[in-house]
C-alpha cells in the first residue's frame, strides 16, 4: 500500500507529466492571449453595397472570378448578385443564375430542380439586385471554429485562409451564416473572398468594386473619418445581413429590404 | 522496476513527446497568435505576405488611356462612360506586352448583361433602355448597328443603313 | 466539378456556394464514435459499479471498443479534402474550435482504453509467455507468438497475488476515468454540431446530451448484436468439437447463459433509449412552441421532406418498436437479434437526420438542397463519400475485432477481473 509521502511524490509526477506538454503547447499564454481584441491599427476595411445602383449586370462576379483565379466554369463564386422578385401576392422569389456571372439576361426566375418560374410583369410589386460577398465580420465565426488556425482574420479586417494549412474538414464552411466559403475545386482547401487584398494592400480597390460601372459596391476604412464610405456608413442609413447572429458584420448595405435573405 | 502499474505511462510520455518533436519540426517558426488575438488571429503570419503577392490583373481604365485615347475620347462622355474597357476586354495582365492585343467580345451577351429588358420598375435597371434580346434583331451581333464605345452613333466599322446615324 | 456538387439537389432558392458538404462520412463520424463510447461504457458498467450479471460481456465490449476505436478516425479521414494533414490537428490546435481537441481527446481515450486492456490481459499474456517460453521445440509461429506476448507483457512478469491484486484496481481506476472521458469524446461530437450557431437545426445546448444517450444505447446495441453472433459461431464450432470433446458446455448450456446476459444487457439499453427518446422530443417541442424565425423551413424539413426517415425510421422502426419488443415479457434471442439491430438502424437514421436533414435547406431560409447519396464509386471522392466508404467504415470493426481476438481472446480465459 502506498503511504502518504509515495502519494505526495507520485501525486506530483503525474501533475508535473501532466503540466509539461500542456506548456509546450504554449497555447494558454495569457499574456497573448489577451492580446488586444481592440487593436489600434490605422486601417480596417469595411464594404459598401448600394442597392438601389446595383443593375445585376454581373461584371462584379466576372471581375472577381478571373481576378482571383475561381475557375470559370465552377458552380461556386466568391461573390454573387441576387435578384429579388416580390410579387404583389407577397411572394418573394429569389435566384442566382451561375451566381450571376452572365447577369441577369432573361425574366424567368431560376428556381433550381423546381425548374424556371415566369412572373408576368402586372404581378411585380418590386424587383432589385443584391451583391454579396464576404462580410469580413468582426467576430467570423469561421475563423473561431477552425481546428488548425489556417483561417484567420489580419490586423486590417480581412478574413484570409492559409491555402497550405487548410486541412478541408469543411466547419468554416458550415459555421458561416452567410454561405460565402465553398472548397476551392482543385485545390481542395476552404476558399473565400480575399477582399482582394492583394489589390488593398497596393492602393488599389477590390476587383469587383472596380468593375462595377455603376458605383454600387465601394471599399473603404472606417477607420479614416474622411473616408467617403465612412461618411455614409456614419451618417446614413445603412443596414447588415443576418445581425442575429452576432457577427458583427462589416458589409453595409444601403437600400436592403427585409426581404433579403 | 517494482511497480508493473505504471508502465503504461511510460508509452504514454513517449507519445506526448514525440508529439511534441514532430511538432517542433512541422510547424513553421512564424505560426502563432496575431493581431486579433487566439481567436481570430491564430495563424501563419507569412500567408499575409503571400497574399499580398498574389498577382493583380485588373489594371483599370486609367492604364488604357495612354494607348487607346482615341477609344477613352469616344467614349468618356457617351452613355457607356462609366463602364470601365476591362468589363468588355477582360484583363489587361500585361498587355501589350502579355498578351499582345486583348480579347473583344462581340458577343450579344455581353451587351444584354444590361440591355435585357427586365420589368423591375424601382431598380437601376430600369434606367438603362432595354430591349427584348430575342425580338431585337436577334440574327445580328449588336456591335454590327451599335458603336459599343459611344451607343449614341451607329457603329463606323460596319454602316448600316438601317440604323439611326 | 465542385465538391458537393455530384450529390447535392438544390431547390429553390439557395446560396450559390451551399452544397451538402457534410455528407455520409460525417454521420458515419458520431456513429462510430457512438459505438465506441457505448461500448466502453457498458464494460465499465461491471469493472466500476460491479454489475454482476455484465461479466461476460464486459470483456467482450471492451475489445470491441478498442476494435472500434481507429474506425472512429476512419470517417474524419476520408471526409477530410486534406488528409495528409490531419495531423495538423495536433500540432497547431485552435481551442476555439470544437474539432481541436478531437486529436487530444480522442489519444487519451485510446490510451485509457489500452491500457485498460493491458492490466485486464496481463495475467493471460504473461501466462502465454511463460508456458511458451517453457516449450522446447518451438515453431516458427510459436516464436513470434512468444516475441509479441514478450513484447506486449512490457517485461512486468509479476504474478503475484499482489500484482494481480493492483492490476484489478487499475484497472477500476482506468475504467473510472474511462466513463467520463468516452463521454467527453462522444458529447463533444454532438457539440461540434450544436454550437454552429449558423445551422438552424443544429444549434441547441441538448446536442451533446443528446449524442451520449444515442451513443450509449447504440453501442450497448452493437455489444449484444455482436455477441449474439459470436456465441452462435461458438455454439457451432462447439457442437463440431464436441465429438472429440464431450467435457465442452453443451448447446444448451451455452444457450442459457447467452439470453441471461442478453437479458440484463437489454434492460440498461431500455433505460438509456428512454432517456434518448425524452430529449429528443423535448427538443422538437422546444422547437415548434417557440417557433423562432427559423421554424418555417424547419417545420417543412421535419413534417414533410423528411417525415419518413424521422418519424417512420428513426421514431418509428428504431424506437418504438424495439422499446415494445424488449419491454414484452419472454426475451428470446431472435427478438433480442431484431430489436438490437432495429436500435441501430434508429439511431444511424438519427446520425443522419441530424447531418444530413442539418443541411436540408439553406442558410437564406429559402430553399432546400437534398443529398442524394452517390452508389457507384466511378471517381475517389464518390467512393469516399459514397455507399461504398461508409461500408468500408461499417466493416472494418469486425476484420479488426477478429484480428485482435486472435491476440487477446475475449472467451474461455480464466481471469481474476
Ligand atoms: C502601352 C500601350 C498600351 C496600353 C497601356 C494598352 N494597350 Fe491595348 N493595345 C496596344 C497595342 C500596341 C495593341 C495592338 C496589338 C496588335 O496589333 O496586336 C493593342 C491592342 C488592343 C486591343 C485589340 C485590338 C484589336 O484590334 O485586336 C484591345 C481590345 C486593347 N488593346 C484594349 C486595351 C485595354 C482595354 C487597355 C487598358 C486596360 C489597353 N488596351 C491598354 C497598346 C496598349
Ligand atoms: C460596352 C463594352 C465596351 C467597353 C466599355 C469598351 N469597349 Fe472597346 N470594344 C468593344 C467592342 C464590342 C469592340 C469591337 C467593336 C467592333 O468590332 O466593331 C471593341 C473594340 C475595341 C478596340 C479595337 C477595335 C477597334 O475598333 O479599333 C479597342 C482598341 C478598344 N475597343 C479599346 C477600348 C478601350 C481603351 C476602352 C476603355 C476606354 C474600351 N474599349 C471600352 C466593347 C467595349
Ligand atoms: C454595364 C452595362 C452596359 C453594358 C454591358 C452595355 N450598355 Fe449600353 N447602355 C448602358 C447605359 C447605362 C446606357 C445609358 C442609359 C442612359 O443613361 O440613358 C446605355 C445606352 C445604350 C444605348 C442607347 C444609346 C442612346 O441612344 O441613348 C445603346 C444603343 C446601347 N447602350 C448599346 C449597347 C451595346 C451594343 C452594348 C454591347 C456592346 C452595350 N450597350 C453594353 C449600359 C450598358
Ligand atoms: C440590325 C441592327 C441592330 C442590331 C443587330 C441591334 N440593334 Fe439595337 N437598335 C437598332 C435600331 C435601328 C434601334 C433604334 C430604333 C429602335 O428603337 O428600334 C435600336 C435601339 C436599341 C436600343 C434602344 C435605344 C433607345 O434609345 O431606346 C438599345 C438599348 C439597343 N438597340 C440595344 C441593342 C443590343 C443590346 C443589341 C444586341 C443584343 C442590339 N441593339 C442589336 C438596331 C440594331
Amino acid at each position: 500500500m502506498m503511504n502518504r509521502r509515495e502519494f505526495c511524490k507520485k501525486t506530483m509526477i503525474v501533475a508535473g507529466g501532466l503540466i509539461i506538454p500542456l506548456s509546450a503547447l504554449e497555447v494558454f499564454n495569457p499574456r497573448r492571449l489577451y492580446a488586444e481584441k481592440n487593436d489600434k491599427g490605422k486601417v480596417r476595411w469595411v464594404f459598401l453595397v448600394d442597392v438601389h445602383k446595383c443593375v445585376g449586370c454581373g461584371f462584379c462576379v466576372k471581375a472577381c472570378k478571373i481576378e482571383n483565379d475561381v475557375t470559370w466554369d465552377a458552380n461556386v463564386t466568391r461573390t454573387w448578385v441576387e435578384r429579388y422578385v416580390i410579387t404583389r401576392d407577397g411572394q418573394t422569389l429569389i435566384d442566382s443564375p451561375k451566381g450571376a456571372r452572365d447577369g441577369f439576361t432573361s425574366q424567368k426566375i431560376d428556381q433550381a430542380h423546381a425548374g424556371l418560374k415566369d412572373v408576368k410583369p402586372e404581378d411585380i410589386a418590386k424587383g432589385f439586385f443584391v451583391p454579396k460577398l464576404c462580410n469580413h465580420c468582426d467576430n467570423p465565426p469561421c475563423v473561431q471554429v477552425c481546428p488548425v488556425g489556417a483561417t484567420y482574420q489580419t490586423q486590417d479586417g480581412v478574413v484570409l485562409v492559409d491555402r497550405t494549412w487548410c486541412i478541408g474538414c469543411g466547419y468554416c464552411v458550415m459555421g458561416c451564416p452567410y454561405g460565402v466559403r465553398y472548397f476551392h475545386p482543385q485545390l481542395h482547401v476552404a476558399e473565400k473572398c480575399t477582399l482582394c487584398y492583394h489589390r488593398l494592400s497596393q492602393g488599389m480597390k477590390t476587383a469587383c468594386v472596380d468593375a462595377c460601372p455603376f458605383g454600387a459596391r465601394r471599399v473603404g476604412n472606417i477607420r479614416d473619418p474622411e473616408d467617403p464610405v465612412t461618411k455614409i456608413i456614419t451618417t446614413e442609413q445603412v443596414n447588415v445581413l443576418k445581425e442575429e447572429f452576432g457577427t458583427k458584420p462589416q458589409v453595409f448595405y444601403l437600400g436592403s429590404s427585409m426581404e433579403v435573405k | 522496476m517494482k511497480n508493473h502499474v505504471w508502465r503504461p505511462l511510460f508509452i504514454v510520455l513517449a507519445i506526448v513527446a514525440g508529439i511534441l518533436i514532430t511538432r517542433t519540426l512541422l510547424v513553421p517558426d512564424d505560426f502563432g497568435i496575431g493581431e486579433r488575438g487566439y481567436m481570430y488571429g491564430w495563424h501563419r503570419k507569412s500567408n499575409e505576405a503571400e497574399w499580398k503577392k498574389y498577382p493583380v490583373k485588373y489594371k483599370t481604365a486609367t492604364v488604357c488611356i495612354e494607348c487607346h485615347k482615341d477609344k477613352y475620347d469616344d467614349i468618356k462622355d457617351s452613355p457607356h462612360g462609366s463602364i470601365s474597357c476591362e468589363n468588355c476586354h477582360g484583363p489587361n495582365y500585361d498587355h501589350p506586352k502579355d498578351p499582345l492585343g486583348l480579347n473583344i467580345d462581340r458577343s450579344r451577351g455581353l451587351c444584354i448583361r444590361c440591355h435585357a429588358y427586365l420589368p423591375y420598375r424601382d431598380s437601376a435597371r430600369a434606367k438603362i433602355p432595354g430591349i427584348d434580346p430575342v425580338k431585337h434583331y436577334p440574327q445580328a451581333e449588336c456591335i454590327m448597328c451599335h458603336y459599343p464605345h459611344d451607343p449614341t452613333k451607329s457603329n463606323p466599322k460596319h454602316r448600316n443603313p438601317e440604323v439611326k446615324s | 466539378m465542385v465538391h458537393g456538387e455530384a450529390w447535392t439537389l438544390k431547390e429553390f432558392f439557395v446560396y450559390p456556394n451551399e452544397y451538402i458538404y457534410w455528407s455520409i462520412q460525417i454521420v458515419m463520424y458520431p456513429f462510430m464514435t457512438g459505438l465506441v463510447a457505448g461500448a466502453f461504457v457498458l464494460s465499465s458498467l461491471y469493472h466500476v459499479f460491479g454489475v454482476k450479471q455484465l461479466k461476460d460481456i464486459a470483456r467482450f465490449s471492451l475489445v470491441f471498443s478498442l476494435a472500434l476505436l481507429p474506425v472512429a478516425m476512419m470517417p474524419l479521414m476520408l471526409h477530410l479534402q486534406q488528409p495528409q494533414r490531419g495531423i495538423y490537428v495536433m500540432m497547431t490546435p485552435h481551442f476555439t474550435s470544437a474539432i481541436a481537441a478531437f486529436g487530444i481527446v480522442f489519444t487519451t481515450y485510446g490510451l485509457i482504453v489500452a491500457s485498460e486492456i493491458w492490466f485486464v490481459y496481463r495475467q493471460f499474456i504473461v501466462e502465454t509467455v511463460l508456458e511458451l517460453r517453457a516449450k522446447q521445440q518451438k515453431t516458427a509461429v510459436e516464436s513470434a507468438r512468444l516475441f509479441l506476448y514478450s513484447l506486449l507483457s512490457m517485461g512486468a512478469m509479476d504474478l503475484s497475488p499482489e500484482a494481480l491484486h493492483k492490476d484489478e484496481r487499475a484497472v477500476g481506476i482506468l475504467a473510472g476515468i474511462g466513463i467520463p472521458v468516452a463521454c467527453f469524446l462522444h458529447g463533444y461530437a454532438g457539440f461540434i454540431f450544436g454550437s454552429v450557431k449558423a445551422n438552424a437545426l443544429w444549434m441547441t445546448p441538448l446536442m451533446p446530451v443528446i449524442f451520449i444517450c444515442s451513443a450509449v444505447v447504440s453501442g450497448i446495441a452493437l455489444c449484444i448484436v455482436t455477441y449474439i453472433i459470436t456465441m452462435e459461431i461458438r455454439k457451432l464450432i462447439f457442437a463440431r468439437k464436441r465429438r472429440n470433446n464431450p467435457r465442452l458446455p453443451s448447446t444448451e448450456e451455452l444457450k442459457s447463459a447467452e439470453i441471461q446476459v442478453v437479458t440484463m444487457t437489454a434492460k440498461y439499453l431500455v433505460m438509456f433509449l428512454v432517456l434518448a427518446i425524452t430529449l429528443e422530443l423535448l427538443d422538437l417541442i422546444f422547437r415548434t412552441y417557440t417557433a423562432v424565425k427559423s421554424w418555417d423551413i424547419l417545420r417543412s424539413v421535419i413534417y414533410e421532406r423528411d417525415f419518413f426517415k424521422i418519424f417512420i425510421l428513426q421514431y418509428g422502426l428504431g424506437n418504438v418498436v424495439p422499446f415494445i419488443i424488449f419491454l414484452r415479457p419472454g426475451l428470446t434471442i431472435r427478438r433480442a437479434l431484431v430489436g438490437t439491430l432495429l436500435v441501430l438502424m434508429g439511431v444511424f437514421m438519427m446520425r443522419w437526420n441530424v447531418v444530413i436533414g442539418g443541411q436540408a435547406f439553406s442558410a437564406s431560409f429559402s430553399g432546400f438542397m437534398e443529398y442524394q447519396l452517390p452508389i457507384w464509386p466511378s471517381t475517389l471522392e464518390l467512393f469516399k463519400e459514397g455507399l461504398f466508404g461508409a461500408l468500408s467504415v461499417i466493416i472494418t470493426p469486425f476484420v479488426l475485432f477478429f484480428l485482435v481476438t486472435r491476440i487477446l481472446p475475449v472467451f474461455g480465459i480464466k481471469d481474476s477481473h
